[in-house]
């Protein structure tokens, strides 16, 4: 049982943040090493080859596949316009010419004596990535996208949906406690990252929506109100596509979750600065969690605390992650090394951790290390 | 027997001169090793160990977390099996092991889009021979699947499949279909899912007309090979060579891109093998080997497999998106939640019933604390078990598109091409696996979890893998058919039991059918009424039997017509001998939540599924 504990979600003052910037398809880098990027700044275009549409000329014209070559009007690679015709054939007798109007603008691709469809290829479509930090570029991977850079503090979440966006971040709440209001959420919150304590409902990031809030940072929210927002019920956790309006990072879990003490002070102590958010999470494979990134002045990159956990001990700090302790921070009180019974029956490794001056026995794999 | 390694690795004794047996499966999370050991003649699991499987990143190489759980192997046997990173072999004294093995599904395992002309002909034989290889099918194209050209071609392309497996057409017929399908492939340009750098492997087994054209066209696109086709006439399906074909790209292609695998590859005496195809393998063998109609299911964290072997026909499906932990939130979503809830036995509010379920899904690797949370996660198993096998039933089917000769009495009975071969009247073992059901803290706990899920009719023997070593013991018995088979009979697989399933429908109360046991402790007899059902013990040796003798009441059917006995030798088993006089066809639950509650707390207590009444 090498692991028999969840290792936590990173909560940093001062961390460097390293972020890859890669195109889809090979292309063309737009900046250089050593660069100072903004978040909105593009770092890399391509151009991404265009739709394919397919056209049974033979079909159409009522003539062999072999015969298709002979009946087109243009030739193989030929640039096209919506409505040109493609290809033609005389009639019985010669009288009358049935026609094959393209149904885009593109090329020609090819044409096959075997099925008589012509391929057409729409013009390619051009696409941006930006750099998302405000940072320095320190790696450039030729014709593929860069490497940004920046000492920032980070926060990660458990679950988020909404793409990458960025605004300033904006506290709206008195304490990690307290639920996001409709009186706390103003007009003045337009284009900013606003940070809501404990809960917020659907109605609430409706009207988040509309006053155009970038991002939410919550402890909890329903899945209820989760399938109201997406219109779907969400089968398996890979987001970070939705067009929801806004992007929506829950640092605690699904229903009314106070936020960590230690995340809602670091996020409320940066007021005002510019944070970077991707609600983007995959649970499976790789394990990507939402984050919030907050870049520093570079000064301040000496104080970088880049402390990784080094495994759980007595003393740790820990935050149960399922019932009864849902939510509940605490403190590693024993670790006993041999299998205990559950209520359930089970014989599962497990600690005894202290809650509210409480002790209470909880498996391993149910708790999660505080990591700094 | 002597083999040698096609790959140049040392030659490798096949036979009873092995004395030891190490083998892996690199699952999506956690790698898996077992120790079978030959002592007095008989191989015996002797020691298991597990790590967490590091195919992602921070390691991205799979041997490190196959190092791991060999290193907790060696604590636990107290042998020496390592000499830093190297596995020893042969065994050297008391040092080594004379042949390692390994599974592997992780990092997705194998992804495969299949493609046919018809969907409901060729599509779903090429679907067939993929997951008959271990592969989760990501999407069937076809010539007639209703989406048009430009629409395949955008899934194509944003599907990054690690294989494609192209077919169509029978032999001798139109070649037109299968090459437009070719064409299609070709203006997508689809790239491989472990990276754009490498050629995709295609395998083409259609129409052997069209081998040229479709060689043509793809040819300089992918890494195409050509097989047998699957489909060579209406009448006829050949997965085998596909499957074949499957195997050796995905130890090739897919496998050599992976992280750490072209190490693992050079490790192993044998191929690797992709889970499931393995655990397929052994279900198929016991099928044979005993003469029986099997089922097997698997489930996962992410995914659940089914496996039958009816009228000697082997399928398996599996449902990528239906699982107990990554894909909980998936099962609730297709489920729909008042199915799971019909199977809770107290009141839970819906709300908080989500979050649970979706709490679960971001945290994959909590695990019940209170007997409420066990019974939730049983209740969701339930619903993952009936979906999974729903969908199993509606692909291992017949045919379709045969001309049947039919009689009068064909004509009356309705069946038509393409029918399903699973017929539970005729099963005659379930064999459960996975973590909910291999780990479940009562034994009778996976037993109900089955029989509510698979709703098996007339006589049915259960059992569950003990620890999940199915995977390794797949993969050991296409080398060392002895050694797969005693660990199988005598450390894998745990007898549950039997399952009376009575087919009819009654008034709630009314006797329904009476059981006799003649057993080495004497006769023991029981009348169940209908809506009831019961607990007779049973020897909990596998290798005892006892006779049993069912009566059941008129209207009521056990395999041999309604109202007639049936005498049965049945094994023994740890659960023990469940009759469930809940009805079949339908087997209904009470509409009003009270009565349901009501009913469901009987029956845990006369099963004993709980340790106290929730």
């Amino acid at each position: 049982m090498a692991h028999s504990y969840t290792p936590g979600l990173r909560v940093s003052e001062h961390t460097v943040i390293r972020r890859e910037r890669r195109l889809p398809i090979k292309g063309e880098v737009l900046v250089a090493r050593g660069d100072r990027v903004r978040a909105n700044d593009p770092v890399a275009r391509t151009l991404l080859p265009g739709n394919v549409q397919t056209v049974n000329v033979a079909n159409l014209l009522g003539c062999d596949p072999v015969d298709v070559p002979k009946v087109l009007a243009l030739s193989i690679g030929a640039a096209l316009a919506k409505g040109d015709v493609i290809a033609k054939r005389k009639g019985m007798f010669g009288f009358g010419e049935s026609k094959v109007p393209s149904p885009v603008s593109g090329v020609l691709e090819s044409c096959s004596e075997v099925t008589g469809q012509v391929i057409l290829r729409e013009p390619p479509m051009p696409i941006e990535v930006d750099a998302y930090i405000d940072g320095v570029v320190v790696e450039v991977m030729e014709g593929e996208g860069v490497v940004v850079e920046a000492p920032a503090a980070f926060v990660q979440g458990i679950f988020g949906v909404g793409g990458e966006t960025n605004g300033e971040l904006a506290v709206a709440v008195g304490g990690p406690s307290e639920k996001l209001t409709a009186e706390r959420l103003t007009p003045d919150l337009r284009g900013k990252v606003v940070i809501g304590g404990s809960y917020v409902s659907f109605d609430l990031l409706k009207k988040a929506v509309s006053l155009g809030v970038k991002a939410v940072i919550v402890g909890g929210f329903d899945d209820r109100d989760l399938r109201e927002l997406m219109g779907y019920d969400l089968g398996v956790a890979i987001t970070g596509t939705e067009n929801i309006g806004l992007t929506l990072v829950l640092t605690e879990g699904f229903g009314h979750m106070p936020m960590a003490d230690r995340t809602f002070r670091l996020l409320s102590g940066l007021a005002g600065k510019p944070a970077s958010v991707s609600g983007a999470t995959q649970i499976r494979a790789g394990v990507l969690r939402p984050e919030i990134v907050v870049p520093l002045a570079a000064e301040s990159l000496a104080r970088a605390d880049d402390r990784r956990s080094l495994g759980m001990e007595i003393g740790s700090l820990i935050r149960g992650i399922r019932e009864p302790f849902f939510g509940r921070i605490g403190k590693v009180a024993e670790l006993p090394p041999e299998l205990a019974a559950l209520e359930t029956e089970a014989h599962v490794r497990v600690l005894a951790a202290e809650f509210d001056g409480k002790v209470s026995v909880v498996p391993r794999a149910n708790v999660e290390l505080i990591e700094g | 027997m002597i083999e040698k390694k096609a790959n140049g690795a040392p030659p490798v004794m096949l036979d009873s001169r092995v004395r030891s047996i190490l083998a892996t499966d690199c699952g999506s999370t956690t790698t898996k090793a077992i120790l079978i050991e030959q002592k007095d003649g008989h191989y015996r699991l002797v020691v298991r160990g597990e790590a967490p499987t590091t195919v992602e990143a921070p390691f991205e190489d799979v041997t490190r977390g196959v190092l791991n759980a060999v290193k907790e192997v060696e604590e636990l046997c107290g042998r020496t099996l390592l000499d830093g990173d190297r596995i020893i072999t042969p065994q050297e004294g008391d040092r080594g092991v004379d042949l390692y093995l390994s599974t592997s599904s992780a990092g997705g395992g194998l992804q495969m889009m299949v493609s046919g002309v018809v969907k409901s002909m060729t599509g779903e034989s090429a679907q067939r021979a993929a997951l008959g290889a271990g592969a989760i099918v990501m999407d069937v194209i076809a010539a007639n699947d209703g989406r048009r050209p430009h629409e395949k071609i955008q899934r194509i392309r944003s599907l990054r499949p690690d294989m494609i497996l192209l077919s169509g057409g029978v032999d001798g017929g139109t070649v037109a279909h299968v090459v437009e399908l070719a064409e299609l492939l070709v203006a997508a340009d689809p790239k491989a899912r472990l990276g754009s750098q490498f050629s995709l492997p295609v395998v083409y087994a259609g129409n052997k007309d069209a081998r040229h054209l479709v060689e043509e066209r793809l040819g300089p696109h992918v890494a195409l090979s050509v097989t047998d086709n699957l489909r060579p006439t209406l009448e006829h399906e050949n997965l085998g060579p596909a499957r074949q074909e499957i195997h050796e790209l995905f130890m090739e292609h897919v496998m050599q891109h992976a992280p750490g695998y072209p190490k693992l590859l050079s490790w192993t005496h044998v191929p690797v093998m992709p889970t499931p195809g393995a655990v397929g393998l052994i279900i198929e063998k016991i099928a044979k080997r005993e003469g029986i109609t099997v089922i097997g299911v698997d489930i996962g964290g992410a995914t659940t497999d089914v496996f039958s072997v009816f009228q000697d026909v082997f399928n398996r499906t599996v449902s990528a998106n239906l699982g107990m932990s990554y894909s909980i939130s998936n099962v609730m979503a297709e489920a729909g939640l008042p199915n799971i809830l019909r199977w809770v036995p107290f009141d839970v509010d819906e709300r908080d019933l989500r979050n649970r379920i979706k709490n679960k899904m971001i945290r994959p690797t909590t695990i019940p604390q209170t007997l409420e949370e066990l019974a939730i996660e049983q209740a969701i198993s339930r619903e993952a078990l009936r979906l999974a096998f729903e969908q199993h039933k509606s692909l291992a089917v017949g045919l379709k598109g045969v001309q049947q000769e039919r009689t009068i009495s064909d004509t009356f009975a309705q069946t038509h091409s393409g029918a399903t071969l699973v017929n539970l009247a005729h099963l005659d073992l379930l064999v459960g696996s996975g973590g909910v059901l291999s780990h479940a803290p009562r034994r009778v706990q996976s037993a109900l979890m089955m029989i509510d899920a698979f709703l098996p009719e007339g006589f049915t023997e259960l059992a569950v893998d003990s620890i999940f070593m199915m995977p390794q013991l797949g993969v050991l018995s296409t080398v060392h058919e002895q050694a797969a088979a005693e660990v199988f009979d005598r450390d894998c697989l745990i007898r549950l039991g039997t399952v009376i399933a009575p087919v009819g429908r009654g008034k709630e109360g009314q006797s329904c059918l009476k059981v006799r046991v003649e057993g080495p402790d004497g006769v023991k007899e029981a009348e169940v009424r209908y809506g009831d059902m019961a607990l007779l013990p049973l020897p909990e040796d596998g290798e005892a039997r006892v006779k049993v003798t069912a009566d059941p009441e008129r209207g009521f059917d056990l395999g041999a017509g309604k109202g007639k006995p049936v005498t049965r030798e049945v094994r023994g088993g740890v659960v023990g001998l469940v009759i469930d006089a809940r009805g079949r066809q339908p087997f209904e639950l009470p509409a009003d939540p009270k009565k349901r509650i009501e009913r469901l707390r009987m029956w845990n207590k006369t099963l004993g599924i709980y340790p106290k009444e929730l």
